[in-house]
């Protein structure tokens, strides 16, 4: 999924302060899951800018509401009617969601709440990590199921740099090393003598680099 | 030979290599370079030039090469693929090659957030290993990396670092293999402290017959006091320091520990010279290039010779 954590109160705050009535708008898909921007997160946020706006003894309307997903036009038509009555909408989607949003409503500012941080998994209750960096050319039948792209802080691809030390990358100890990883995996694999096999230079071109991408599925397209 | 370099010379004379390496200033003063060039000029065979070591920004590597091929020394380029994309490396390896560089060393650089630029955006664009063996096809085949002409090709001795004491160190020759395979005519090694570990490592090496197809230089760096040592074995990822080497630079007076380090580092190149396989050692002296000479005389590797 895409992971997504919210903004600090104080650069959320800063955004909406020119407004006295928005709506916060949640997602539930990856972010609900997250417990970034759900249904729950939009609630706790609303309350709190309430809160911290009347404090400053000027208060704020919001409209709170959550839609299906953020990324498709069918579900963000569903606020159409409502949207004329507010000066701003605070998106707790990802970035995708918060731009498709505003690419439907022109005439109102749509504002990110939350840093979308990566593609993830949930390790742990309340502890994610990232695994994929979403480069357009998968090679993880080359490396044990682990990729480097994503897991090596230099992306190296044909193996570990000098600085993994006792399974942790040079960056910092609390990263594992990606290498390490994928070699423990090769070993269990009994597949060890895979390393050996040189991976080359690699085509960039189907990862960011070659510009915003597009899949077209001519089979479903109307 | 593969080129006009004298360090390819001396190994391919059989006779045992001496290389040292140069940070550049962090600034724009030729002068600095010029200075260690002098210290180092018939000393070594060749020098290595940093390329924005730990992450620091510094005068480039390309620049300070070009100053020291124009003393008369032979500079190895240190081209790390953290900043600069595959157009860039290569256009910088023709300018060296231009330049009268005749050595390269591949790496992959450490990461930024060890330097003084930590919010920078890393490029690696392709890895060492990529990098020695897009070298190779520009130096061989005479082709860029997308096959294009290159006329004329660089003619480049292309070296690469190994870490014989990083993990997980099962994969550690397996990776010097992949290193040959790619192209590398020579190695420059970590730093050595624990030469228990190297001989078990190149032990690994020769069972390969790696030695035969790569020239192995290894690595030292002499240690100027316990601080240094200390810090070397707790701050440096993949350095391996063993408590004795602290502890001999504890046993003798404050004042004396710089020069114990010294003979630490001439004892060392003593046992590494009797390592079958082992080609000659590169001298890191860092910011303590004056020294350079002391440890090749005490290692009884003077004078050079003249190829």
């Amino acid at each position: 999924m895409i992971v997504g954590e919210r903004k600090p109160m104080e650069e959320i705050e800063a955004m909406i302060e020119p407004f006295d009535k928005i709506i916060v708008l949640g997602c539930r898909e990856c972010v609900t899951v997250c417990s970034a921007g759900g249904e729950k997160e939009v609630g706790i946020l609303s309350a709190a800018l309430r809160l911290s706006r009347k404090q400053n003894g000027r208060e704020i309307e919001i409209k709170e509401f959550s839609l299906e997903r953020q990324c498709d036009h069918e579900y963000i038509e569903q606020i159409r009617s409502m949207v004329p009555n507010y000066q701003a909408i605070l998106s707790m989607a990802c970035g995708a969601g918060v731009q498709f949003v505003a690419e439907s409503y022109p005439e109102i500012p749509v504002l990110p709440a939350i840093n979308t941080t990566f593609i993830g998994v949930t390790e742990e209750q309340g502890y994610w990590t990232e695994r994929c960096q979403a480069c357009g050319n998968c090679i993880l039948h080359l490396t044990g199921g682990i990729c480097p792209i994503a897991r090596c802080s230099k992306s190296l691809l044909n193996g570990p740099c000098g600085g993994s030390s006792d399974g942790k990358c040079e960056v910092n100890k609390e990263i594992v090393c990606g290498w390490q990883l994928i070699i423990d995996r090769l070993k269990s694999l009994g597949q060890l003598e895979r390393y050996e096999e040189y991976i080359p230079i690699k085509d960039w071109s189907t990862s960011r680099d070659g510009g915003p991408r597009k899949v077209v599925r001519e089979d479903l397209r109307l | 030979m593969k080129s006009a370099s004298r360090l390819e010379k001396v190994l391919e004379s059989g006779q045992f290599a001496v290389t040292s390496e140069c940070g550049p200033p962090r600034g724009a003063d030729a002068e600095v370079i010029r200075k260690k060039g002098e210290i180092l000029r018939d000393v070594v065979d060749a020098v290595n030039v940093t390329d924005n070591q730990t992450s620091v920004v510094r005068m480039s590597s390309v620049a300070s090469c070009f100053i020291l091929k124009g003393m008369g020394l032979d500079p190895v380029l240190q081209m790390v693929t953290r900043d600069r994309n595959r157009i860039a490396i290569q256009s910088d390896i023709l300018g060296a090659a231009a330049l009268g560089v005749n050595n390269i060393l591949c790496l992959s650089g450490d990461h930024q957030v060890f330097g003084d630029h930590p919010k920078a955006k890393n490029v690696y664009d392709m890895d060492s290993i990529q990098l020695v063996h897009s070298v190779k096809t520009m130096r061989d085949e005479g082709k860029f990396i997308e096959g294009e002409e290159i006329k004329p090709p660089p003619k480049l001795f292309i070296g690469a670092a190994c870490n014989p004491f990083a993990d997980p160190f099962e994969i550690r020759v397996p990776r010097l293999a992949k290193k040959v395979a790619a192209g590398v005519d020579f190695i420059q090694t970590q730093c050595i402290y624990n030469l228990d570990k190297f001989e078990e490592w190149m032990k690994g090496v020769r069972d390969r017959g790696l030695h035969e197809k790569v020239y192995i230089l290894a690595g030292v760096t002499p240690m100027k006091s316990v601080g240094m040592a200390k810090y070397m074995k707790n701050m440096v990822p993949g350095m391996d320091v063993p408590d004795e080497v602290i502890e001999r630079l504890k046993g003798v007076d404050k004042e004396k520990r710089a020069e114990e380090g010294i003979k630490i580092c001439i004892e060392t190149i003593q046992r590494l010279k009797e390592i079958e396989g082992v080609s000659g050692v590169h001298i890191m002296a860092i910011e303590w290039e004056e020294k350079v000479e002391e440890i090749v005389k005490g290692a009884g590797l003077y004078p050079r010779p003249q190829v």
